[in-house]
C-alpha cells in the first residue's frame, strides 16, 4: 500500500464509543462506492419496474392504453401503477435501509452500510426515523433538478436546464465539502454511510506451531534480540507469515538473521519466522502488561502506561 | 479444502474444536481460546440477524445476544491493552461493531414500526412542532391574502399568479354560468381514478418539496406556502367576484381541508428544520438539524398518507357530490385531523405507552 492511499485511509477513519464504553473504530465509506451503490439501486429500481411493465403487457395489460378505454378495471390498474411506481421511488430505499443491515442492495453489493452519526461522541441507535428523513431529502437532491430539466424543452422554460444542472451539481458536490463526506440527507438525519465490518477470525499463529514442538525447540530468543522490534515489525511479520510467499520469507528471515547477528541457515524459514513471532509477541504482549509499549524499531519505549489508540 | 459434500447453507456451522488452552504458551492466546467459543456464537447469532432470518433464532439466542455482545465489548477493550495478535484484534472489532448495530439498530422492520406509528408516534411528532405550524400557517395566510389582495388592485395579476394550465376557464371576464361549470357534478366517475393518483404523486412531491426546502433555513419553504395560497387566494377574489364564493370554498373544501392540512403540516416540518438550523440553541448546528430532521421526517410521512387520502376524496366526492355535501366531507375531514393530532397517543397515567 503506497503512502498516499494510506494517508486518505487514515483520514476515512472515525471513533464511535458504545454506550458500554469500549471505543470503535469505523471507516467511512468513500465516495465512489457511494456513488456506485446509488447507480447499482436504479438500475436495480428500473429494471424491476420494466419488469412489471413487461409482466403487465404478457398478461396482455398495456398501460399506455389503459387510461383511454376508460373501463373501472382500467382505471384500477393505472392507479395501482402509480403508487408502485411511488412506492418504488421512496419505499425502496427506507426499507431496505431500515432492515438489519442497513443498507440497500446496491450498497450491500460494495459492502457499506448507513449508520447514526455519533452525535458528540457516543454512538447512537440508527432510528427509523432518521432513515426516512434522509431519504425524503433525495427528492430536492435528485428528482427536483429532474423536473427542471423535464420542463427544459417547453418554449419559454429559458434557462431552466441551467438551474436544473446547478442544482444538481450542488447536492451531488455537496459530500465534497464536509470532512465525514454526508450528503444534505445525511445531514438533516444525523446519519453517515461507513464501511460494513465483515471479517472471519483468523487461526492465531502462535498456536498453529504447537502441531510441530519439535521446531518450537530449534529456537530460543535472548531479551536483547527481541528489543530491537516493535509493534509495527511484528504485525509485518504476522502478514507476511499469513499471506507471503517462500521468496518473502526467505527475504524476511535473512534480514532479522542480519539485524540481530545470527548466523542464517536455510530450508527452515517458516519455522524460524514462527518462533520468533512468537517469542517477540510474548516479550511485547508481557512489556505491555507493565505499561511499556513500543510502537516500532525506531521508538523509544513509551512508558506513557495504558492509553486508547 | 474439504472434499465437497452437499449440505444445507443456511444450516448452522458447527463451531470448531478447541485446541487445548492449557497448551497455549502465550497470556493473550489462553485469553483468546477461552472466550472464542463464545466470539463465535456470537457471530452466528448476528449473522443470522443480519440475513434477517431472526424468526430461526432460538429464544436462548436472542436472551444471550445482549449478553455476548457486552462480552465481546469488553475482551476487545481487554485485548487492545494486552494482545498484538492483529487477527484477533480485527476480528473483535468488527464483531463488535456488528453486533453494536445488531443490539443498537433499527428496533422493528418497516410494518411494526408504521403500527406505532400511527398509534400515536405521528400525533406527538405533529405536536411537537406547534410553534412551526403556527408559523407556516401565517405564511399560508398571508399567501391567501396576498393573493387576493393583489388581483383586487390589478387584474393583471391573476395571469401572473394562475398558470396557463390550471386557469382553464376560470379565468377573469369569465361568465357566472362559466365559472359554475368548472364546479359542477360531473356525470361520471370515468377517468377520475387515475386522475387522483396522478394528483397525489403530484401533490406528495410538492409536499416533500416543502419539507425538504428547510434546509436553506425554511426561507424557501415559505415563499413556497405564500406562493401556493396566493394562487387560491387569487381563485377565490375571481369565484367571489362573480358571487360564488360559497360553492367554491365547498368544492375546496372537500379534500382542500385534508391537503391543505398536508401541505400545512410539510411547510411546518420544513420551517421546522431551519428554524433549529438558525437557532440551534444550545446543541451544535449539525446535532440540531439531525434531531429536528428525525421528527420532522415523522410528520412528512404522515403528510404522505394524508394526501392518498385527500387525492381519493378530490377525485370522487369534490366532483360527484353537491354543494352542502362537499362542505360536511370538508368538515368532518378537518375535525378528524385535528382530533387525530390534539387527542391520539397523549401519555396516560398507569397505562403502558405503546
Amino acid at each position: 500500500m503506497s503512502t498516499a492511499s494510506k494517508s486518505l485511509d487514515a483520514k476515512r477513519q472515525r471513533q464511535i464509543v458504545t454506550p458500554e464504553g469500549v471505543p470503535l473504530g469505523v471507516t467511512l465509506a468513500t465516495r465512489g462506492s457511494r456513488l456506485i451503490a446509488l447507480i447499482l439501486d436504479y438500475v436495480i429500481m428500473f429494471v424491476s419496474l420494466f419488469l412489471i411493465a413487461l409482466a403487465l403487457l404478457l398478461v396482455g395489460i398495456n398501460l399506455g392504453q389503459l387510461d383511454a378505454l376508460g373501463t373501472g378495471a382500467g382505471e384500477f390498474l393505472v392507479v395501482v401503477f402509480f403508487i408502485v411506481l411511488f412506492l418504488a421511488f421512496n419505499g425502496y430505499f427506507i426499507f431496505f435501509e431500515m432492515g438489519p443491515r442497513g443498507a440497500t442492495l446496491g450498497k450491500r453489493a460494495v459492502g457499506i452500510r448507513v449508520a447514526a452519526r455519533p452525535q458528540g461522541q457516543s454512538g447512537e441507535r440508527l432510528t427509523a426515523e432518521a432513515i426516512i428523513a434522509r431519504n425524503l431529502l433525495r427528492q430536492i437532491e435528485i428528482f427536483l433538478p429532474l423536473t427542471f430539466f423535464s420542463t427544459a424543452g417547453e418554449a419559454g422554460s429559458g434557462p431552466a436546464w441551467l438551474v436544473g444542472s446547478l442544482w444538481f451539481a450542488v447536492f451531488m458536490l455537496f459530500p465534497f465539502f464536509n470532512r465525514d463526506a454526508l450528503r444534505a440527507g445525511d445531514v438533516v438525519a444525523g446519519t453517515w454511510v461507513v464501511e460494513a465490518p465483515r471479517r472471519k477470525l483468523a487461526d492465531a499463529l502462535s498456536l498453529r506451531q504447537e502441531s510441530e514442538p519439535a521446531a518450537e525447540a530449534a529456537y530460543r530468543f535472548g531479551p536483547e534480540e527481541l528489543e530491537v522490534y516493535g509493534e509495527y515489525e511484528l504485525q509485518s511479520l504476522e502478514r507476511v507469515l499469513r499471506d507471503g510467499d517462500d521468496e518473502t520469507l526467505a527475504a524476511v528471515h535473512a534480514a532479522i538473521v542480519r539485524k540481530i547477528g545470527w548466523q542464517a541457515g536455510s530450508g527452515d524459514e517458516r519455522a524460524f519466522l514462527e518462533s520468533f513471532y512468537t517469542a517477540l509477541r510474548a516479550k511485547l504482549e508481557g512489556d505491555m502488561r507493565f505499561g511499556k509499549r513500543k510502537a516500532d524499531k525506531h521508538a523509544e519505549v513509551d512508558r506513557s502506561g495504558p492509553s486508547l489508540r | 479444502m474439504k472434499a465437497p459434500t452437499i449440505r444445507n447453507p443456511f444450516a448452522a456451522q458447527p463451531l470448531p474444536e478447541q485446541p487445548d488452552i492449557e497448551a497455549a504458551a502465550l497470556r493473550s492466546d489462553r485469553f483468546r481460546l477461552e472466550r472464542e467459543g463464545d466470539w463465535r456464537r456470537l457471530d452466528q447469532i448476528v449473522r443470522r440477524l443480519e440475513r434477517g432470518f431472526a424468526f430461526r433464532l432460538s429464544d436462548e439466542d436472542i436472551m444471550d445476544l445482549p449478553v455476548l455482545y457486552r462480552q465481546a465489548a469488553s475482551s476487545l477493550a481487554v485485548a487492545r491493552e494486552t494482545s498484538l495478535d492483529a487477527a484477533t484484534l480485527r476480528f473483535l472489532e468488527d464483531l463488535v461493531q456488528r453486533a453494536w448495530y445488531q443490539v443498537y439498530g433499527p428496533r422493528s422492520g418497516l410494518l411494526r414500526w408504521l403500527g406505532g406509528f400511527f398509534r400515536g408516534g405521528w400525533s406527538r411528532a405533529v405536536r411537537a412542532i406547534w410553534l412551526d405550524i403556527l408559523l407556516a400557517f401565517a405564511a399560508m395566510a398571508a399567501g391567501v391574502a396576498a393573493g387576493w389582495l393583489l388581483v383586487a388592485r390589478n387584474v393583471e395579476w391573476y395571469f401572473a399568479l394562475v398558470p396557463g394550465s390550471m386557469a382553464d376557464a376560470r379565468v377573469p371576464g369569465a361568465s357566472r354560468a362559466q365559472l359554475a361549470e368548472t364546479l359542477a357534478i360531473a356525470d361520471g366517475a370515468g377517468g377520475l381514478s387515475a386522475f387522483a393518483a396522478q394528483l397525489f404523486y403530484n401533490n406528495a412531491s410538492v409536499c416533500i418539496l416543502a419539507f425538504a426546502l428547510g434546509f436553506a433555513f425554511g426561507v424557501p419553504t415559505l415563499l413556497l406556502l405564500i406562493y401556493n395560497m396566493a394562487l387560491l387566494g387569487a381563485m377565490a377574489w375571481l369565484y367571489n367576484s362573480v358571487g360564488l364564493l360559497p360553492d367554491f370554498l365547498a368544492w375546496l373544501s372537500v379534500h382542500g381541508t385534508t391537503e391543505l392540512t398536508a401541505i400545512l403540516l410539510a411547510g411546518a416540518a420544513g420551517v421546522h428544520v431551519g428554524r433549529r438550523m438558525a437557532f440551534p440553541g444550545d446543541a451544535s448546528i449539525l446535532s440540531a438539524t439531525a434531531e429536528a430532521g428525525r421528527r420532522a421526517a415523522l410528520v412528512m410521512l404522515g403528510c404522505v398518507f394524508m394526501l392518498i387520502f385527500a387525492a381519493i376524496l378530490e377525485a370522487f366526492p369534490r366532483q360527484l357530490a353537491g354543494p352542502e355535501a362537499r362542505a360536511i366531507i370538508g368538515a368532518f375531514m378537518a375535525i378528524a385531523w385535528t382530533a387525530l393530532f390534539v387527542l391520539v397517543g397523549r401519555e396516560r397515567k398507569g397505562a403502558s405507552a405503546p
